[in-house]
């Protein structure tokens, strides 16, 4: 039977990364109130960076997230190049993205692992699983540490990268480390095997609301730095045309902004990217998505985490490739690439592991004098709203300890991370 | 057996990357899941049981409502730590002291800046008594390890007051000065390992100063290497905001 009163108030939802709450009302039936809340203490990044100096600007943008910091500091550099004019060597071009490769693999196994799955294991987190089921725990803190390690061979240090600089790289890894880094991504391979077959067999809620995905493209790679913005309705726009879709306006009962496109939502993240570029995945990768029963174009969003999962076996695989380029062409230390100009503009866009983030700053004299950043789970706030609003009415029939589990799992699906997007997340059943 | 100690994870105003390390720290030190039992960690755990005895607290205080949960989080602990940079010292989350705090509010949220309340970023020694830090951004895994070992045990967790210097000259590093680069290893705490140096970065500061650090030398130093008092100041403030607006208050 369908509940008439429902109220539900889940405060500061756990297993994402940030402050939010999940607050549903429902009075004789009919939804008064579901929706998710971000409740996290604004930080005002855009208006501190005013007055610093460019060498600064990505440090400092990069403790906007401690997940995706290798996104924001990418993205930050590429925004300050540009509007600086400085043109990368292709080594430092091949480094990046290996950094980015090392990030994605990071967030990815960390929300697939011990975020998501401990929801289908009915667990609240991943220490049971020392005790249930070690090899799988064992294996997730292998797939980290690799991960983690390879951030820390290019960038200097795992979390906020500090050898990522304008213009390129402070330190080199040297051609063993990337020897020894290939060969453990070769030895990688078991383990995303596993992880294909383990969420292969995870039963994923039914549930399908048609929306719109964006993401970055390019023509000859799967999109994660620079290119086109696109979208699945059929727009595309140069980086610099940001604002046209993104749209942000303000909500009272968020601290974080929202975006809407061509509906009245958009998301972003690794199943937008899956949807558009699905054909410039790598062939393991195409391989992994149908092990995992996903195909494009998939509107059910709790499956942003098998998105996921293919996006490891892609950054796997290609980084391996990516090595043997660096390597083939010869490793050698260089200077970061100089600025031709003090003062310009500049937008920069990376699609990070929760989706298209978007940097812009103006210098005059090497002073950042404006700063806009735009962040991917910001993008997707008015998207899990239309969802959980969608996926209620569903659900409703269910034992009140289970909507409330469900609308959880369908947030965190998201992967949101709130300490960017206020950069706040609180989920109330009132 | 005596039962484990149990602790607790809280975070303000940060980008949780710390927690994200002590989660990190697993991948080394599995042992020590067997030494403690983690009672309240939302950004990694469903479980929320408040009969903590050791909370770690990452980021800073932003806002007046933040407060009050600080200090309920103090009336708790046995032991309280900042964890990281963000509670120890406010790191960039201050940078925001350095404007008018109406004008950084408005540039974000416009219009709608009124719904949006917040005061000058602090560390969380500010508002509450804090018995251990972790400093740095992020904090230094094999830190972290040291410093809980340290905790169960009942000794003063051992954080270096020297400066980042030494542990650079430890590692045989050319000093940044003399390749060009500026660097604020002089004055800053060491015990990261002199991370950014050994990158070819100088050091930023993120850790902290050492206790009684000799400012004036270092403005002299990055003067010598042809800083601009709008660089140096800068470089002093970047990590360090806190420190400096209230020294200067």
């Amino acid at each position: 039977m369908t509940k008439t009163n429902l109220n539900v108030n889940v405060r500061h939802l756990t297993r994402v990364e940030g402050h939010g709450d999940i607050v549903v009302d429902v009075e004789n039936g009919e939804i008064k109130k579901c929706q998710f809340e971000v409740v996290e203490a604004p930080r005002f990044f855009e208006a501190f960076v005013r007055g610093r100096p460019y060498t600064e600007v990505n440090h400092i943008t990069s403790r906007i997230c401690g997940i995706c910091s290798v996104g924001h500091s990418t993205a930050s550099v590429e925004t300050t190049e540009k509007a600086l004019g400085v043109k990368l060597t292709k080594q430092a071009e091949l480094l990046r993205k290996l950094n980015f490769y090392g990030e994605i693999i990071d967030s990815h196994v960390l929300h697939t692992y011990y975020l998501v799955a401990p929801d289908f294991l009915g667990i609240d987190d991943v220490i049971p699983l020392l005790e249930m089921n070690p090899d799988v725990l064992m294996r997730a803190l292998r797939i980290k540490k690799l991960s983690g390690d390879l951030c820390a061979m290019i960038g200097g240090r795992h979390t906020h990268p500090c050898a990522l600089v304008v213009g390129g790289f402070t330190r080199t890894p040297t051609e063993r480390e990337l020897r020894d880094m290939q060969g453990r991504l070769v030895e990688a391979r078991a383990d995303m095997d596993e992880t294909v077959a383990l969420f292969s067999t995870l039963p994923w809620p039914e549930f399908e609301r048609e929306t719109e995905y964006v993401s970055l493209q390019k023509d000859n790679e799967y999109a994660f730095i620079g290119g086109t913005v696109v979208t699945s309705d059929g727009f595309s726009y140069p980086i610099e045309d940001y604002k046209k879709v993104t749209n942000e306006w303000c909500v009272p009962f968020s601290t974080a902004k929202w975006a809407k496109h061509n509906r009245e939502s958009y998301m972003v993240g690794a199943l937008a990217r899956f949807n558009n570029n699905y054909d410039q995945l790598h062939p393991k990768a195409k391989e992994a998505a149908k092990k995992l029963g996903l195909e494009p174009i998939c509107y059910n969003s709790f499956l942003n985490s098998a998105a996921q999962v293919v996006e490891m076996v892609h950054c796997v695989e290609d980084g391996i490739e990516l090595i043997d380029k660096l390597l083939t062409r010869g490793v050698k230390p260089e200077e970061p690439a100089p600025v031709q100009t003090t003062s310009g503009e500049g937008t920069g866009s990376c699609d990070v592991p929760r989706g298209i983030l978007f940097h812009h700053y103006v210098y005059e004299d090497g002073i950042c004098q404006e700063a806009n950043c735009i962040i991917p789970t910001n993008q997707n706030w008015a998207n899990v709203n239309a969802d959980l609003n969608a996926f209620l009415p569903q659900i409703l029939d269910k034992p009140e300890d289970e909507i409330r589990h469900s609308l959880e799992m369908l947030v965190r699906a998201y992967d949101p991370c709130i300490s960017c997007s206020t950069h706040l997340l609180k989920v109330e059943f009132a | 057996m005596a039962d484990k100690p149990k602790v607790a994870f809280f975070d303000f105003a940060s980008c949780e990357g710390c927690q994200l390390t002590v989660v990190d720290s697993l991948q080394t030190n599995p042992e020590l899941l067997g030494a403690v039992e983690i009672v309240n960690f939302r950004e990694a755990s469903s479980r929320r049981e408040d009969d903590y005895l050791i909370a770690f607290v990452e980021g800073s205080i932003t806002r007046e409502q933040d407060e009050a949960r600080l200090k309920k989080i103090r009336e708790q602990a046995a032991i309280l730590v900042a964890l990281g940079a963000c509670a120890h010292t406010g790191c960039v989350n201050a940078l925001k002291n350095l404007q008018p705090l109406d004008e950084v509010r408005e540039y974000v949220y416009g219009d709608k800046a009124e719904w949006y309340p917040t005061y000058a970023a602090r560390p969380i020694s500010a508002v509450v008594d804090v018995d251990a830090i972790i400093p740095g951004c992020p904090i230094d895994r094999d830190e972290f390890i040291k410093v809980v070992k340290a905790l169960l045990v009942g000794k003063k967790p051992p954080i270096p007051d020297y400066p980042v210097c030494v542990e650079c000259k430890l590692k045989g590093n050319v000093c940044m000065f003399h390749i060009g680069k500026t660097c604020l290893g002089p004055v800053t705490r060491a015990g990261c390992g002199a991370i950014c140096p050994t990158s070819g970065d100088g050091c930023e500061g993120c850790r902290g100063f050492i206790p009684h650090p000799n400012e004036n030398a270092m403005k002299d130093v990055l003067d010598e290497a042809g800083l601009t008092v709008d660089e140096i100041s800068a470089r002093m403030t970047m990590f360090n905001a806190y420190f400096v607006s209230e020294k200067e208050a």
